[in-house]
């Protein structure tokens, strides 16, 4: 039983997710790395800031990795998640998820990171040349 | 109450604290709240949490409890 969820304010590694779930019987890993998009909705972004109620954050993406755990039968589920102000291209957000076969590790990171935007108490602000906004609820498809 | 992102901006810090007879719920802290933030009077529906787990507005609340409201989320 491996598992990883943490609110980390400062830089966030794939290869700590990754190494967080990796082991001999699983033959796959699938992760997902969102990271600070430099535009939205026409307008330039010049830097993100994300705030989180850290402890209970961490509590949903523990039960979304049980979630994981009970749709595609796989425990190993690492769910990092940055606060504080991002530069452009930084990672705001990494899950991995390892599986015995790839099927299963790549829906499990799909529906991992689709939950954490629907459930997780996060918040983006976007910070623009001239002026900042909140950001609430999802606002786009794939971000 | 905590208050995050929007709402804490609009009450200027992180927690507000307000008086509620015994047993009451949520959702009349939250109306309390709504009174003494003049930008959150319009903020009828929030997502509200009663010791870190989203709670209904009809949750009775007791001594102790961490309870918090806030905005739709938009992480990741």
């Amino acid at each position: 039983m491996s598992g990883l969820y943490r609110i980390e304010d400062g830089p966030i590694d794939p290869g700590e997710a990754i190494g967080a779930v990796g082991g001999p019987d699983r033959g796959a890993i699938a992760t997902f790395t969102g990271t600070a998009r430099d535009h939205h909705g026409g307008r330039r972004v010049v830097a993100l800031e994300y705030q989180a109620y850290a402890p209970m954050a961490e509590e949903v993406l523990r039960a979304i990795g049980a979630e994981v755990a009970e749709r595609f039968g796989t425990p190993h589920v690492a769910i990092l998640h940055r606060i504080g102000r991002l530069a452009i291209g930084e990672a705001s957000v990494v899950v991995a998820v390892a599986a015995a076969h790839r099927r299963e590790a790549l829906a499990g990171c799909a529906y991992a990171i689709e939950r954490l935007k629907a459930m997780a108490p996060i918040w983006k602000r976007e910070h623009y040349e001239d002026g900042a906004a909140w950001i609430e609820g999802c606002t786009d498809a794939g971000g | 109450m905590l208050l995050f992102a929007r709402y804490r901006e609009a009450a200027g810090r992180a927690a507000l604290e307000v008086d509620v007879p015994a047993g009451a719920t949520l959702g009349q802290v939250w109306e309390r709240v709504r009174e003494q933030v003049p930008a959150l009077r319009g903020e009828e529906r929030p997502l509200l949490a009663c010791d870190r787990a989203y709670s209904s507005a009809d949750r009775v609340v007791s001594e102790g409890q961490e309870i918090a409201a806030f905005p739709p989320v938009s992480g990741g």
